[in-house]
């Protein structure tokens, strides 16, 4: 049975409520899963000569973060009634307002967006905003979900 | 490492194109470097239990290993200012030792001198079909 996802949770916001600090050992790791070899990446003295503090993270490294805050957001939040099992992502968008360098430690809050029906589906679209730890926005992660068939429409043609 | 100069980013200016591997083993570094342990990711058996026709590529993987197009011509990665795509096709992944050639074109299709950015859109293939489409990449040049 395929149930529609509960528009009144547009707004709601969900605060982490943990840290999520970034290392080198994590850049490190990230960058070699995505085989990239950028000096920056890997050696503090590049960085430096570079202007930067420390080994900086690849665009999409706070992928990461999402995934460490996953359990406290949205995608399992029993009143939102998303079906992992029905759901694909749709798109990904990173803004980011300063580098982020080993040494950072994150903090981070969800927003949900949006929520609509694209034909037989919904979109779920939601914002992680990442602060650091001044509370000053580092980058916001913006991911739409599509929820495959539940859009109010499709009930009784969908079983 | 030398910052690319805006001076060089004329719009239609295309980049470095870019091909790369995925195989399992890369799928299995990708979920432990970044916690997405979802099975569809790594076994084949949860994979084709929810109609996929094999292990699949964490759309965010395909996302991170095309950046490199714009993070090489940028020359510092952190001058991608902004960088979003939409997943338009699963990136099967077969268990064997070549994985799945992903290919990254992108081009210059913006610039603002203002503010010393230009704007890349960047298209990613599996043979023929774009399994990346809408992809944009805002970078601050010097």
């Amino acid at each position: 049975l395929l149930v529609p996802l509960n528009q009144d949770l547009i707004g709601r916001t969900y605060r982490c409520s943990t840290t999520y600090e970034v290392s080198r050992e994590v850049i490190r790791r990230f960058a070699i899963a995505i085989g990239d070899s950028n000096p920056l990446y890997f050696s503090r003295e590049a960085a430096r000569a570079a202007g930067h503090p420390d080994v900086v993270a690849p665009p999409t490294l706070l992928t990461a973060l999402t995934h460490r805050f996953h359990d406290e957001g949205p995608l399992v939040d029993p009143e939102l009634g998303l079906d992992y099992s029905v759901a694909v992502h749709g798109d990904q968008r990173f803004t980011h307002h300063r580098p982020v360098v080993a040494g950072d430690v994150l903090s981070a809050e969800v927003v949900i967006d949006e929520i609509r029906a694209t034909g037989r589906n919904e979109l779920l679209g939601f914002t992680t905003r990442v602060l650091d730890a001044d509370s000053a926005p580092v980058c916001d992660i913006w991911t739409s979900m599509i929820s495959r068939g539940t859009a109010p429409a499709g009930r009784g043609t969908d079983k | 490492v030398s910052v690319r100069r805006f001076a060089d980013a004329a719009v239609g200016t295309r980049l470095p194109s870019l091909s790369f591997r995925i195989t399992r083993l890369r799928l299995v570094e990708y979920c432990g470097a970044s916690g997405d342990f979802n099975p569809i990711h790594w076994s084949q058996r949860h994979a084709t239990a929810v109609g996929l026709p094999d292990v699949i590529a964490h759309g965010l993987c395909t996302m991170g290993m095309a950046g490199r197009v714009v993070t090489d011509w940028a020359g510092d990665p952190t001058r991608v200012l902004q960088y979003a795509v939409r997943f338009s096709a699963p990136v099967p992944v077969p268990d064997d030792d070549a994985g799945t050639t992903v290919d990254v074109d992108a081009i210059v299709t913006a610039t603002d001198e203002a503010a010393r950015t230009a704007t890349v859109e960047l298209t990613g293939r599996v043979g023929e079909t774009t399994v990346l489409t809408r992809a944009v990449a805002v970078v601050r040049l010097d």
